[in-house]
């Protein structure tokens, strides 16, 4: 069976960290268990030039990362509903938009879940086996023009955004591990 | 027919479980629910065989494998318990945060008190992010919002997050 193509949101694959106009600096990153990683965070005005340097920064950070797929803001220590994604260059991607960060986005539909082991940054001692959906429409808006869009993403792709708002939500891959033999130590303690 | 508990602790190496196992195919016991795992790089297993064999004679028969002083060995016989079937509907229970004495007992406790049973548990301790994932069942006499909140507020005193959802399971 093959999967039918997703549609690509033009404006957001389109888009480039090139558009914020600003250059990112790399943040350290902050792991569990930090409480800006289980805090709510703050809605954002996506035209605020602080939320765009955010953006940029987030960006940045997420490129020095080896293997880092998605950044959220909770991540370099910021309590905002502000991400990153590129899935661009992982094996177990579809469809994606390359590059793009989003603020204050929200799922709108998810459907066919999944389950598979993911990581994540601020956890870097284990990963989890989450079911997550595979088919996603998201809603938020852009950094710096402040335009919302919708993004309709699969696979890899939806995955990494489901991640990446749950930080936004103050929710770690571990408030959603499917069981008690569901998370797996990362390192061997000799 | 007896059946025995059987656990082996101790400094992990490859071969232990083929040893152990070996070692209780010859004596022509069955092997039936078994557990094995890390433990910060310990080796802990637990299993359960059944057969016509005496608890001395199996003890006997495993002692080479704590001859090093390597490893610890138990057995003991247990009487056949019945699997009791859920009462109610099951829970994922997830508590992490900063490490500190007493998570476990304050979280669980309420698990006690609202009459649940854990099925299963594993904690994890890694720098300073303690880890507990738990499998509850909860009676049916429980509100799961109510045991919720209150694992919540217990999680709050101190300072570590804990949420309850329910166990997904698709049956096909």
């Amino acid at each position: 069976m093959s999967a039918e193509p997703t549609p690509v949101d033009d404006v957001v694959g389109r888009w480039s960290p090139d558009d914020l106009g600003v250059e990112g600096s790399v943040l350290e990153v902050v792991t569990a268990p930090a409480a800006v990683l289980s805090t709510e965070g703050e809605e954002v005005d996506p035209t605020d030039p602080e939320v765009v340097q955010l953006a940029a920064d987030l960006v940045a950070t997420m490129r020095v990362s080896p293997g880092c797929v998605g950044l959220a803001a909770p991540q370099v220590g910021v309590g905002a509903r502000v991400f990153c994604v590129d899935v661009s260059a992982h094996p177990k991607t579809r469809s994606h938009h390359g590059t793009f960060v989003l603020c204050n986005a929200v799922v709108l539909e998810s459907s066919r879940n999944e389950k598979a082991r993911e990581g994540c940054m601020s956890v870097p001692d284990f990963t989890g086996d989450v079911k997550r959906a595979s088919r996603l429409t998201v809603t938020g808006r852009l950094p710096g023009t402040g335009e919302e869009v919708t993004v309709t993403a699969e696979a890899f792709e939806a995955r990494a955004l489901q991640h990446e708002i749950d930080h936004c939500s103050g929710l770690l891959f571990l408030d959603r591990v499917a069981g008690a033999h569901a998370v797996h130590p990362r390192k061997t303690y000799l | 027919m007896t059946l025995h508990a059987i656990t082996v602790l101790g400094h992990d190496r490859p071969g232990i479980i083929a040893e152990t196992t070996g070692v209780l195919a010859d004596l022509g016991l069955n092997l039936e629910d078994s557990t094995m795992t890390l433990l910060r790089g310990h080796f802990a297993m637990m299993l359960l065989c059944a057969g016509d064999v005496a608890g001395a004679d199996v003890e006997e028969a495993l002692a080479p494998l704590a001859a090093d002083g390597s490893l610890t060995v138990a057995v003991r016989e247990v009487p056949t318990e019945e699997a009791a079937s859920a009462a109610g509907p099951s829970y994922v229970l997830t508590v992490h945060g900063g490490d500190r004495p007493g998570i476990v007992s304050a979280v669980v406790a309420e698990v006690a008190r609202a009459g649940g049973n854990i099925t299963d548990l594993t904690t994890r301790l890694s720098g300073r992010l303690y880890l507990l994932i738990a499998e509850v069942d909860l009676p049916s006499t429980a509100d799961p919002e109510d045991v919720a909140a209150a694992l919540r507020t217990a999680g709050a005193e101190l300072g570590v997050e804990a949420s309850l959802r329910p166990v997904e399971s698709d049956d096909l």
